[in-house]
């Protein structure tokens, strides 16, 4: 027999590195998510077979919470647009707004309104931070005499003139119609007469009309 | 990796009947992990784009005051809906309220569908008249009911104070609270 052994080398493989890189992607894929903004207002939107995505650029958006309280808020990405409508809403009800309280409603992404206008300077003169846990009305809308909305939505107008608006409604399944009334109601008399309501995709029930009509066009689902 | 060495701490007397300590590894199989970690990978790829929330169109009509501009409409081709508390809800068709029927989300298609076979597609309208005790869950799944049901024509209405008396009659003969 031959003196030297074959030396036994060990078959383990060391995952530290594996581990690393898996890791490493992990936490980029979490950062790259784009989280919404936490909904300072928590909204369970009802079901549509609507497909076409909520837009993102350009929008106005009024926000019905369970309660019915209406909330005025415009995508961070139009912040012209936003100081805009401050000033116009300013100037037309004499709020006496500081150039700071403008700003804070102007520069905060996720800022919106949620009080009547009488509220609103004593709104805007607080902190985001002094603000947190504070129940706002809501901007009144259900009294058609005096249906604040219609002024924001006027402002809100006149600030996009030129290029395009996308109005979203985003309502909450609790909330009651005369809410939504009072919110139609301030578009119709702004002559704003095309709207979207954002909603949850759900797929078309099989044997309907629209299920018919989409299988004859190959489409997904309502592309109205 | 961290690797604990208990490679003989100290030579010892061994007594009779003393058992050497046994060397145990320390080696930890990182498989496991590094599977979650994948899961957890994908989990967050697919769910990126998933959330997207959809928009559903609306065309407001334009309020006309004058009866001669109004949408001329053939009463009996028209189906009203009226959106009632508690997910029910009436409906009737023409111009009679007072023979109001009552139903349910799930079987509106098929009363939707029954008058729009027996009805000319060119004069089909719904009429559709949330009440103040309906909710926006109501009144969008009705406008959604629209799309699925094809209906070309449809408005949305405000009711009228005769029609919520009978809404309320008829609850309170059903019992509803």
């Amino acid at each position: 027999m031959p003196k030297v052994k074959l030396p036994r080398k060990s078959t383990a493989i060391d995952m530290t590195a594996m581990c690393d890189v898996a890791f490493l992607l992990l936490s980029f894929f979490i950062l790259a998510a784009k989280f919404k903004p936490p909904d300072n207002l928590a909204v369970q939107t009802p079901s549509s077979v609507s497909t076409k995505i909520a837009p993102e650029k350009d929008v106005v958006m009024i926000t019905i919470d369970k309660e019915g309280k209406v909330y005025f808020s415009v995508s961070d990405a139009n912040k012209s647009q936003k100081v805009e409508i401050i000033d116009a809403v300013n100037t037309a009800k004499n709020l006496g707004l500081s150039a700071e309280e403008k700003a804070r409603f102007s520069n905060n992404p996720t800022s919106y309104i949620g009080t009547p206008f009488s509220q609103l300077k004593s709104y805007l003169s607080k902190d985001p931070d002094q603000l947190k846990g504070v129940a706002l009305g809501g901007i009144p809308v259900r009294d058609t005499l005096n249906n604040e909305l219609i002024d924001w939505m006027r402002a809100a107008a006149g600030a996009f003139q030129g290029g395009r608006m996308n109005i979203i409604v985003k309502g909450d399944d609790a909330s009651k119609y005369p809410s939504f009334q009072g919110v139609i109601n301030a578009f119709k008399k702004n002559d704003l007469m095309k709207f979207q309501i954002v909603t949850n995709p759900v797929a078309v029930p099989k044997g309907t009309e629209l299920f018919k009509i989409n299988e004859a066009t190959g489409t997904k689902g309502a592309t109205d | 990796m961290a690797e604990m060495d208990t490679s003989g701490g100290g030579k010892h007397k061994k007594g009779p009947g003393v058992k050497k300590g046994k060397k145990l590894s320390t080696r930890v199989d990182l498989t496991p992990m590094v599977d979650l970690g994948f899961l957890l990978i994908t989990f967050f790829i697919f769910t990126t784009t998933m959330s997207q929330p959809t928009a559903m169109r609306l065309f407001l009509p334009k309020d006309v005051d004058k009866p001669e501009e109004q949408n001329k409409v053939k009463s009996s081709a028209v189906l009203t809906i009226l959106l009632g508390k508690n997910d029910v809800i009436y409906y009737y068709e023409g111009d009679d309220p007072t023979k109001v029927q009552t139903s349910n989300y799930k079987a509106i298609r098929d009363i939707v569908i029954d008058k729009k076979k027996r009805t000319d597609p060119k004069d089909f309208v719904v009429v559709l008249k949330p009440t103040q005790d309906a909710s926006y869950k109501n009144t969008v799944n009705i406008l959604d009911e629209m799309t699925i049901d094809a209906v070309k024509r449809y408005a949305m209405v405000d009711i009228s104070p005769v029609e919520y008396g009978i809404i309320q009659a008829t609850e309170r003969a059903n019992g509803v609270k």
